[in-house]
């Protein structure tokens, strides 16, 4: 069924793709998160551009990514950005509104108190409310990772330059050689997987404080 | 200005719309990839859910595995099942079966949740009057806590169909049926019009399915369970789900 001598033989492509896999996520998710960032800062300053705001991105976010990426083609050639600009526009809806939903629940008294205290405005953002925001701004980085990670393998559609490991799932369907395409979509699962511990990790030495209870584990449900 | 000429070229000509390659055996393909996919995912995950709710037991165990299946990438899952199933079928195993494994693993999530969340939400007082009269446990779950879930319960559903009328374009990557295969000839050929009307037709199926369930949820749904009035307060829902952009 898998022809792991093949597997052995290419470990070191393997690892290659790997690292590509993991500096082109990191990538996106970084700038994303700056954009995002500045973008639910105006929102929260200005609370009439948020509903434009999550419109497009919410709009962004629904185009297959197996269209986005080769309709930048002609636009941006076979460059980095042709894998990026969609990998971060993907990111954009999760991080903004996490951002802002983080925020948003930073409760009044806090803020006068700071006010009271002679916090500046800026001071105020970056010290008092950020803090108390970052337990849902995490768990935005970590949804936005875990889900930059499995659409970088689509980037494998742009050819052998990108798709971090997802070029083994391309290129084993173009022989049709199924080793392959499980060489590429085990770790590539692996990778996710791996990444959203580490982050959970992360999360709870940033926010000792906000110990997730069960219920807040318990996800949403999609609205009826 | 040019490109939006050419995707109304595209639907223009006749050539488009006839023949295995045409817009209706390629949408028809992708809705049964759809149907297919979401019927095995309701028969998973409708009875898990709702029992998970009704009795309570198990709801942790639900709570985690709902949420493995959202970190799973679909391409990556349809990768690691491709194996097995070309082992089966040659052909069917490599262009169908592990699409369809892939959209149902994305689909489970969505439905487990929300029929647990549904059933579990039912006020308990309601549970105990039942209860009280007589209700054995299974009539207690079809006539009184499943008519007051459904709307939450037909959330569920919807939210899932439409993840997967989206996501089915992957099966294209491995040279299977539906819209997808508008975007992978599209790129092959550069043909940015095929591409452009790929991304056309799924929106509107999306469209499409998102007002039928919104039908379906209305007839579904008690009419003393329709609420009027009161508008609830906007506020910013945080993301809490990987619903994976597809």
């Amino acid at each position: 069924m898998i022809d792991w001598a093949w597997i052995a033989d290419h470990l070191d492509d393997l690892a290659g793709r790997t690292v590509q896999h993991l500096y082109l996520a990191a990538i996106a998710v970084g700038v994303g998160f700056v954009i995002s960032f500045g973008l639910a800062i105006w929102s929260i300053r200005r609370r009439s551009v948020y509903g434009p705001i999550a419109a497009v991105a919410g709009i962004l976010y629904t185009i297959p990514s197996l269209a986005m990426f080769p309709v930048l083609v002609p636009v941006t050639g076979l460059s980095i950005l042709t894998a990026e600009i969609p990998l971060v526009l993907y990111t954009l809806l999760i991080f903004v509104r996490n951002i802002v939903a983080g925020f948003d629940g930073v409760p009044g008294e806090v803020l006068e108190a700071a006010d009271g205290m002679g916090y500046t405005p800026s001071t105020r953002l970056w010290q008092v409310e950020l803090p108390l925001a970052l337990p849902l701004v995490m768990a935005g980085v970590r949804l936005a990772s875990v889900s930059t990670i499995g659409l970088v393998t689509i980037s494998g559609i742009l050819g052998d330059r990108f798709g971090g490991l997802g070029f083994f799932i391309f290129e084993g369907y173009r022989r049709g050689f199924p080793t392959e395409i499980f060489a590429g979509a085990l770790p590539s699962i692996l990778l996710a997987v791996a990444v959203d511990l580490a982050l959970v990790a992360a999360q709870r030495r940033l926010t000792p404080w906000a110990r997730p209870r069960l219920e807040t584990l318990v996800p949403r449900p999609a609205p009826a | 200005m040019e490109l939006i000429g050419g995707i109304v070229a595209w639907f223009a000509d006749p050539d488009h719309w006839q023949g295995q390659a045409g817009v209706p055996a390629r949408v028809a393909e992708h809705l049964g990839l759809t149907a297919a996919s979401l019927l095995v995912a309701m028969l998973i995950a409708l009875p898990m859910g709702l029992s998970v709710g009704h009795t309570g037991r198990g709801a942790s165990l639900a709570v985690n595995l709902a949420n493995l299946g959202r970190a799973l990438p679909t391409l990556a899952t349809m990768g690691i099942v491709l194996p097995l199933t070309v082992a089966i079928d040659p052909q069917f195993g490599f262009k169908i079966l592990p699409a369809v494994i892939a959209l149902i693993v994305l689909a489970i999530p969505p439905i487990l949740v929300n029929a647990y969340a549904g059933v579990n939400g039912v006020d308990r007082d309601i549970v105990e009057a039942g209860r009280g009269m007589g209700m054995q446990p299974l009539e207690l779950l079809a006539r009184v806590e499943v008519p007051i879930a459904i709307p939450v319960i037909v959330g569920g559903i919807r939210s899932a169909t439409s993840q997967i009328i989206a996501t089915a374009t992957l099966a294209a990557v491995f040279g299977g049926p539906g819209l997808g295969r508008y975007l992978i000839e599209g790129n092959a050929q550069s043909d940015y019009p095929m591409i452009f009307a790929g991304v056309v037709l799924v929106a509107v199926l999306s469209l499409a399915t998102e007002l039928g369930f919104a039908l379906v949820q209305r007839a579904l749904t008690s009419p003393g369970l329709r609420v009027g009035g009161i508008p609830e307060k906007r506020t910013v829902e945080p993301a809490t789900e990987a619903v994976q952009p597809s």
